[in-house]
């Protein structure tokens, strides 16, 4: 009977409210607690109304049965302005209440806004100071930079609780989506792009992390540890990651960079200042041009005609085909490797060796160009709805794409050799 | 000069023996079994010498019942294959547990989800809607076939050259490895240098082309051919819903073809739409594809809205309540199916009022989907309802759907979504409202309108089985998952650490079992409705004491539909001349005119496989071949102005006297 | 359609539930679908889906024309003139085809076919034009894969021109059927047919010249 199954839709439901221990529904961070208090509320609020339409739907079958003689038989009876009445306005109630939670929730827990509190009882104190996470989610695993502390790690990333965390996101060539179920909700990593995630965790302990975008064949792999952990812990664990004796920089990154599954825990006790900023801006490789410069020529008027050496330092996706490496989705035709098979069944992880006698110049082009707002441009790519990640230079957050509005200065286009590339 | 690799390269582009995937068993086996089917299939068309009918009376037909009937036997041939890829991914998901790494490897799970979403999409549920539009609404508004019959039978074979293409990657090179909607830059040129998204791209845009003319056949159809009398809100609701559904395909396939045209310059020409580099945008694909994605839910759910609404009243006996205000639900939920898109990547960081206008416009459409509900439901209120497979159907429906629709709202808030984003959460639900809603609408539709189409109704005790094992399956296997998903279990994983978590996918595997016994039982059903066909007969060509113009005329009706236009002077049409006293007209008839059976159809689709098969290896020439033979296909086809005909007076009234006859047999 | 109702075809109440078509009335027409007006609609349709798809190929130069890539910009590439001149040659072939257009309705061949063969030879004239801006564009590497916003901008005029180009093929076949049939019904419709798609292709031209010309070299 549907009544059975019913009983079977509604378990889940019923253990949301008795509480239980799946993690969506016990998070330990804050933000993703208010997101589970969303999903009750909001299921609760519309079981206001599809449960009685459920019942009614079972009463009226088995009332109006046809060998039910006793009922009443109007085969005519088709319109009643007051059931009409109350069959729109009954929803448009629910949703006019949803909707404003909605609207209110949304703004609230905005993955870009800053925290103004702990948890429930406790605000954000002045003096506590954040911890800044760059997060770079590489082919297929994840990397996590510690600006404040000169340290990076590969698949692990600790936190102390009860402490703000700011992640800024991206991703090396795929989107994915940063997720820790237990601290708050995922948001996408982009290459080129940059997103933001502000979270706290408020209970010691081990969650997993992971990526929610399918990403390609070594997806299901593409998990860390989360550790929440004490003040003295997380200072512990800091000192861990610095007693490493492997570093982290451009060359490091391109060889780590590289597509390889089931990548085992690293640490690198330094990394090269702006390797964040690097990944962003697709300008790991020093012979790539920054997209932030590509932008700001863009802005002043494009190249001209004569900048066809321009082509060479922004081509990116190609970087492991002309490094003779596969891609990450290549196999045949592509590739010698056959259309399916087990010789794909995932790659060994590859040691980290970074190439020899490559150049180590660093990049800082950035400063360079005067009289443009740089963090207008620093890690929305190209436009379209990610545009968010500009909402700290004032641009519409409506249209999205905003920030690719430059007013293109008409006294001449930019020289196309105006790039990072200093040689 | 064989041996020379230029010429090899030439002619093969870059197909080589190595496409054939003779190493991976699953396939083999089934090559092996689909080849001997396919001979078993042909040698048999050969021997009872059927192929001359089968392409005079089917493949070259423009008749709109058979074309209907094509769609929807191709729809479910492509359902055995989908749900095969089900059954894979359910397995795998039961034993890939705890370091297991399951029968699959990534490579090969990758494509199985990609093909599953694909081929349920594109080539089940958009042929089964097609199918069952082209099917009813010519007979409901009293027209003799569509607008235009020859794009009808195109519009089929194109749909069909898409299957073919998209079945040819099992057996030769790879699919797809993306999910469904193939994001880039996964599904670029750099990131999947293989066959596989060609495949996806070719397949989908081949059918699209059918997909878009097929909905500006019936539109026009049914602005200009109904039944004198029939206004718009006399029309049969199932008509209304597939008006809009047409209009929504009119309105979204271009956006799709647009976007998969940019995908393949991408692909082929090195262009820079959605690439990382050089001024490309990837998240402007993720805003494109789902402009189109999200109206085609609705593409989907509208005609089995309107079923439902036509098994509802004919079982309840009893006008639909509030045709009115299904209409105007039926329209909002058209416009608002635009404003919605973005719904599907909160997670993209569009900005906190961004997020709440889409996700407060989704929830927007839940209010007339909530009339809609309401009106079936006071439908049954005071009715005398007769539970007859297609109103099991319906109930099922009812019951599965408004949950489905609750978790859809649910996901509507972004703050929510951030968290059941991607998740098996999001899975449960679009399979919660797709097979609750489109499937078993569809289900529903087979059943009421088979008898209709074969002149005998399909064995109600199989019915009933195929029911119970679908709904009862479909709560086992997809409950799990929803489980699963507040466990933040993502989707489109192929192995899993955790091993608490095996026994919620060993009861999904469960439920896939059952519903493949109510996959199964179908087959019996018709199996076993054919060898009873006597008993189950239908020689009144109204079984269901239906309300409808459909039912006025003979099971199977005539070529012609109707010997005269129905002429229409209330809702619910038949009913009212049921009720009026009707008589029959048993004279004066007159030849008729119709359009003439062509081939062209089926040549310009099988031109297609060859282009676009020469498209995907880099095989130029034949590529250009295809093409140029497509061209001069179609223009000779354009000389042929001698596209109809006139039945005979005489045929006409042999046909009608026979059923008079049957009739009066009928009253002894 | 015919309203002549079938005498006697009813019982006792005055309402006609079905009607005697006359099927003659329309057969002079020479029509294949058999109902009036179902394809001008049904062509319309196609033409609005045509539209949506230079939508998206509008839309997507909207975002990514100005993603130069550190390359050329439109004020490097384009030249207005050239331009100016391909624009007149399409608008003058609306104009011919106007004219062909009335001819028809004077059941005029002749005139119809003068008409037509100037049309085709001002599109050949715009397509040819365009052809020697590709190429002079590509000249200067200035090719879609050099940047988004030249592939969005050769998305957008390619597109254009093949539409064009698929015109001008339809045109003359549609010459050799009025030359065969002269101006049949069928041959009328597919006329007025063309003629819708052949002004919406000037339709679209003028957006595409504000806004990828116009706006991209001045604005």
């Amino acid at each position: 009977m549907p009544s059975k199954l019913t009983a079977l839709i509604l378990l889940p439901l019923l253990s949301v409210l008795a509480g239980c221990n799946w993690v969506v529904m016990q998070p330990s961070g804050d933000i993703a607690v208010q997101q589970r208090d969303l999903i009750v509320v909001s299921t609760l609020l519309m079981l206001v109304i599809v449960l009685p339409v459920f019942l009614l739907i079972l009463f009226f079958a088995w009332r109006y049965r046809a060998t039910n003689e006793k009922a009443k038989y109007d085969a005519d009876w088709h319109h009643s302005t007051r059931l009409e009445v109350v069959i729109w306005s009954a929803p448009l109630a629910i949703i006019i209440v949803l909707g404003s939670i909605t609207w209110i929730a949304t703004h609230k827990l905005d993955p870009y806004r800053p925290l103004d509190r702990i948890d429930a009882e406790r605000p954000v104190s002045d003096d506590v100071k954040p911890l800044n996470v760059e997060v770079v989610a590489l082919d297929w695993k994840w990397m996590f930079v510690y600006p404040d502390y000169g340290i990076a790690t590969i698949n692990e990333m600790a936190a102390p609780v009860d402490v703000p965390i700011n992640f800024k996101i991206t991703s090396s060539s795929i989107m994915n989506s940063f997720y820790v179920p237990a601290l708050a909700g995922q948001i996408y990593a982009m290459p080129g792009m940059q997103t933001k995630l502000h979270a706290v965790i408020n209970k010691e302990g081990v969650f997993d992390g992971f990526s929610a975008n399918y990403s390609g064949d070594g997806f299901s792999h593409m998990r860390f540890k989360f550790h929440g952990v004490s003040n003295e812990g997380f200072e512990q664990w800091v000192a861990k990651v610095k007693a490493s004796d492997v570093t982290l920089g451009r060359d490091e990154y391109r060889v780590l960079e590289r597509p390889s599954e089931k990548e085992p825990v690293r640490y690198f006790s330094s990394v090269e200042p702006n390797l964040f900023d690097a990944v962003v801006n697709l300008c790991v490789d020093p012979s790539k041009m920054c997209m932030k410069d590509m932008m700001h020529i863009d802005m002043m008027g494009g190249g001209g005609t004569e900048s066809a050496e321009n082509i060479k330092k922004l081509e990116y996706d190609n970087r492991h085909a002309q490094g003779g490496e596969d891609a990450p989705g290549a196999t045949y035709p592509a590739t010698e490797r056959p259309a399916r098979g087990e010789a794909d069944q995932g790659q060994e992880p590859k040691a980290l060796t970074p190439g020899a006698g490559e150049p180590q110049d660093k990049i800082d082009g950035t400063s360079e160009h005067q009289g443009h707002s740089m963090d207008n441009m620093d890690m929305n790519g190209s436009g379209g709805h990610e545009g968010h990640g500009t909402q700290d230079s004032k641009t519409d957050p409506q249209t999205g794409d905003g920030e690719v509005t430059p007013q293109v200065d008409q006294n001449g286009p930019a020289p196309a050799q105006l790039n990072n590339n200093k040689n | 000069m064989f041996s020379d690799p230029d010429l090899l390269k030439f002619i093969f582009g870059r197909l080589t023996l190595g496409a054939i995937p003779l190493h991976e068993p699953i396939v083999v086996v089934t090559g092996i079994v689909v080849a001997l089917g396919g001979l078993t299939l042909v040698g048999a068309l050969t021997y009872f010498k059927l192929w001359g009918y089968l392409w005079r009376e089917w493949f070259t037909s423009v008749d709109h019942k058979k074309v209907g009937i094509m769609y929807i036997i191709l729809a479910l041939v492509m359902l055995m294959r989908g749900f095969a890829d089900a059954i894979m991914m359910r397995l795998q998901q039961a034993i890939s547990s705890g370091g297991s790494e399951g029968f699959l490897n990534a490579h090969h799970y990758d494509q199985i989800f990609t093909a599953h979403g694909v081929i349920m999409i594109f080539f089940v549920a958009m042929p089964l809607v097609t199918g069952m539009m082209n099917f009813v609404v010519p007979l409901q508004i009293g027209a003799r076939d569509v607008s235009f019959p020859f794009l009808n039978n195109f519009s089929f074979w194109m749909t069909a050259a898409g299957v073919i293409l998209m079945n040819m990657s099992l057996f030769i090179g790879e699919f797809a490895r993306t999910g469904w909607l193939a994001y880039p830059p996964l599904s670029g040129g750099d990131y999947s240098p293989g066959v596989g998204v060609d495949y996806y791209i070719w397949s989908l845009q081949v059918a699209g082309v059918g997909t878009l003319l097929s909905g500006i056949n019936l539109i026009v159809t049914i602005v200009k051919m109904r039944a004198p009398g029939m206004t718009m809100m006399k029309m049969p609701i199932f008509c209304w819903t597939s008006l809009c559904t047409n209009i929504l395909i009119v309105a979204a396939f271009p956006i799709l073809t647009a976007t998969l045209t940019l995908l393949s310059l991408d692909r082929y020409v090195g262009t820079h739409f959605f690439t990382n580099d050089l001024g490309g945008n990837p998240m402007m694909y993720i805003n494109l594809i789902w402009i189109w994605g999200h109206p085609e839910v609705y593409i989907l759910i509208l005609p089995a809205f309107g079923i439902f609404s036509e098994i509802v009243a004919t079982f309840c006996r009893k006008r639909l309540f509030g045709y009115n205000s299904m209409v105007y639900a039926t329209v909002v939920i058209t416009i608002l199916s635009y404003l919605v898109w973005l719904h599907h990547f909160f997670t993209m960081g569009s900005g906190a009022s961004v997020n709440s206008f889409f996700g407060i416009t989704t929830m927007i459409i839940s209010i007339p989907t909530g009339a809609k509900i309401f009106n079936w439901l006071f439908t049954m209120y005071k009715g005398r309802i007769k539970f007859d497979v297609p109103m099991l159907w319906t109930m099922g429906f009812m019951v599965t759907f408004i949950f489905g629709g609750m978790t859809g709202v649910l996901l509507a808030v972004p703050p929510a979504d951030f968290v059941l984003h991607n998740s098996l959460f999001l899975i449960a639900h679009f399979h919660h409202v797709i097979i609750g809603g489109v499937v078993f609408g569809m289900f529903a539709g087979m059943t009421y309108w088979f008898p209709k189409a074969f002149g005998f109704k399909l064995d109600p005790f199989w019915g009933k089985m195929s029911f119970w094992f679908w709904i009862v399956g479909f709560h086992f296997a997809f409950i799990p998952l929803y489980f699963l998903g507040l466990m933040g279990v993502t989707r489109r994983l192929s192995q899993f650490e955790d091993t608490s978590m095996q026994i919620y996918f060993i009861t999904a595997a469960f439920g896939a079992f059952l519903i493949f016994l109510g996959i199964l039982s179908f087959i019996i059903q018709v199996a076993v409705s054919i060898l009873r066909r006597d008993q189950l007969r239908d020689t009144t060509g109204d079984p269901w004491d239906g309300r409808t113009l459909e039912w006025s005329t003979s099971s199977p009706p005539p070529a012609y539909n109707f010997a005269f236009s129905p002429n229409i002077h209330e809702l619910d049409s038949w009913n009212d001349m049921k009720k009026r006293a009707y008589e029959r007209p048993v004279k004066g008839f007159r030849p008729i005119h119709m359009p003439k059976n062509t081939g062209t159809g089926v040549i310009l689709s099988a031109l297609s496989v060859v282009m676009c098969f020469g498209l995907i290896w880099y095989m130029w020439w034949m590529a250009a071949l295809g093409a140029a033979a497509i061209l001069i296909v179609s223009i000779a086809h354009t000389f042929n102005y001698d596209q109809d005909f006139y039945i005979p007076e005489e045929e006409v009234v042999r046909t009608e006297d026979k059923r008079t006859a049957l009739l009066a047999k009928q009253v002894a | 359609m015919s309203n002549s109702t079938a005498p006697s075809a009813n019982t006792s109440e005055a309402v006609r539930f079905y009607i005697e078509e006359d099927e003659h009335a329309h057969a002079s027409d020479g029509h294949d679908d058999g109902h009036d007006g179902g394809t001008a609609l049904g062509f319309w349709i196609y033409l609005m889906s045509d539209c949506l798809i230079f939508a998206i190929l509008f839309a997507t130069y909207a975002v990514i024309g100005r993603n130069y890539a550190a390359g050329p910009s439109p004020a490097d590439l384009f030249d207005l003139r050239l331009i100016l001149v391909s624009t007149f040659m399409l608008l003058f072939s609306s104009i011919t085809y106007g004219f062909s257009m009335l001819a028809m309705e004077k059941n005029n061949l002749k005139g119809t076919m003068v008409w037509l063969a100037a049309t085709f030879l001002f599109g050949a004239a715009f397509l040819c034009l365009e052809f020697y801006e590709f190429y002079h564009l590509f000249h200067e590497g200035a090719t879609p894969q050099r940047s988004g916003f030249l592939s969005a901008f050769f998305a957008l005029v390619g597109t254009h021109g093949l539409h064009v180009a698929f015109g001008l093929i339809w045109m003359a076949v549609l010459m050799a059927q009025l030359k065969m049939r002269g101006l049949i019904g069928a041959n009328k419709r597919r006329l007025m047919c063309l003629s819708m798609f052949w002004h919406f292709l000037d339709v679209i031209w003028i957006g595409v010249f504000s806004v990828v010309y116009l706006m991209g070299v001045i604005g």
